[in-house]
């Protein structure tokens, strides 16, 4: 319990807990990507895809339990960072340049990180009150996908989504301690890559469905 | 000898209570060898001429060792040139006719006392709180009977070049010091004789460090591009891991 306070109170116990959290959520991002691409096997392969998951049971319930607690503490860590910092600095700057090291992501991350949650409480609800019961969730996504105002507002999401993670990846690996000039730079590539390859994956699937 | 004129917006505060507001001044004729504090300097001399208040600012060796000078220039820390202090940053990086925005540093922990000058007190209560090591008095021991790899002295000594000027708090969109708190627990962690008090040295100093208001570190990286001493986040990511090991892994 001591422990957990200690690192609650301290500015580098927070920057763990969003980090750990991230890290499983980018794990998660992969689990649901390849998950996800089945949908290029046709609505059998995907439907049977969806099947073999709900039949985990219980595991699933478990995953989903883990997932909930993990966004908790991210949203909640972060947000508490977020007015720590603004009132960090009361009297603000007329001025502000960047000198090479924030980038678009990294200057978002407050922003995106909501945008993300919009998206998530949205994306959640529509599959709980899509009607599982005389439908399969292939049929789901088609009949989404079929709007292209829910195509644009969806791919909107993923490169979002996206965006937060061209920061978030290589942050993390550095809030670990693990910066090495050895492999930094590869790290940092792999965070772009890692992000292309969500926004690539997610964002084509409507397009494919839809179009 | 080139010289050339410049627009100057000053921030002038008389003093910590006050509101404070920019000012516009008129700096002409100033020769592009000069520095930018020289270049004050010349503008401060016509103010008091004019029966007017000289601009505060801090400064000391400028020669860019001491820490003591520093603002914000046209929203860069210590100017835009890199690798640089204020006082070393030459007028010959400007060009004439330039507009110039001159702030001091911002953070709930660096207050305000006057113009450009800004209270640092806080990095010294950081210091006191681990910035050192715990010497027994006694006959003055051998050198260099306690070994250390070449490589690993340069990296503490790469630390150890913080002057504790502020320009990472000033830089940081957060606010935050672990530039500075990071390249000094690094300058012991790496070496043999800050080992001993390494775990009480990272939860102290950054208690502290917390405590007294800045803000906290989200790798933005813009403290390593604007240190006048090219300090790495390596030296962060080095503090993350001796607060790991002080908080999370020994018992
Ligand atoms: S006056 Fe000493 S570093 Fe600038």
């Amino acid at each position: 319990m001591q422990l957990v306070l200690r690192i609650i109170r301290t500015s580098i116990g927070k920057k763990l807990l969003m980090a750990f959290t991230g890290l499983c959520f980018c794990c998660f991002l992969v689990i649901h990507l390849a998950g996800n691409l089945s949908v290029y096997g046709g609505a059998d392969t995907f439907n049977s895809y969806v099947n073999h998951l709900h039949s985990l049971g219980v595991l699933v319930h478990i995953a989903e339990l883990a997932l909930l607690v993990l966004a908790i503490v991210h949203i909640v860590t972060g947000t508490v960072l977020f007015i720590e910092n603004l009132r960090a600095r009361p009297v603000r700057y007329s001025v502000t340049r960047r000198s090479g090291g924030r980038t678009w992501g990294s200057a978002t991350m407050p922003y995106t990180g909501f945008l993300i949650l919009v998206f998530l409480v949205c994306h959640i609800s529509w599959f709980i009150y899509a009607g599982r019961e005389y439908q399969t969730v292939y049929q789901i996504l088609t009949g989404l996908f079929s709007n292209p105002v829910v195509i644009l507002l969806y791919c909107a999401a993923v490169l979002v989504v996206a965006l937060h993670i061209s920061h978030g990846f290589w942050s993390l690996f550095q809030t670990f301690g693990l910066n090495h000039n050895a492999y930094m730079p590869a790290i940092r590539a792999l965070g772009i890559i890692f992000a292309v390859i969500v926004a690539m994956g997610f964002g084509t699937i409507p397009l494919y469905l839809g179009l | 000898m080139k010289s050339i004129n410049l627009t100057l917006k000053v921030w002038r505060q008389e003093r910590g209570s006050d509101k404070g507001r920019f000012e516009t001044y008129d700096a002409t004729g100033i020769s592009t060898d000069m520095s930018f504090l020289e270049m004050l300097d010349v503008v401060n001399e016509r103010l008091t001429l004019e029966g007017k208040e000289p601009i505060a600012f801090d400064h000391d060796c400028r020669e860019g060792i001491c820490g003591m000078c520093g603002a914000m220039v046209n929203g860069y820390a210590h100017g835009h040139e890199s690798g640089t202090t204020l006082c070393q940053l030459h007028m010959r990086h400007f060009s004439d006719g330039d507009t110039i925005v001159i702030e001091p540093w911002r953070s709930r922990a660096f207050k305000v006392v006057k113009d450009l000058v800004v209270d640092r007190s806080a990095f010294d209560k950081i210091i006191q709180e681990g910035g050192y090591i715990s010497v027994n008095t006694g006959g003055a021991p051998d050198g260099n009977t306690i070994p250390v790899p070449q490589d690993v002295a340069e990296k503490a000594m790469d630390a150890a070049s913080c002057i504790g000027c502020g320009a990472c708090v000033a830089a940081c969109p957060n606010g935050s010091a672990m530039l500075f708190v990071g390249a000094k627990i690094s300058q012991f962690a790496l070496l043999p004789q800050g080992r001993p008090e390494a775990k009480d040295r990272v939860l102290a100093m950054l208690n502290m460090h917390d405590e007294l208001g800045f803000g906290n570190c989200s790798n933005e990286r813009e403290c390593e591009a604007r240190c006048p001493k090219n300090i790495s986040i390596v030296n962060i990511a080095r503090m993350n891991r001796e607060f790991i090991k002080a908080a999370l892994l020994s018992e």
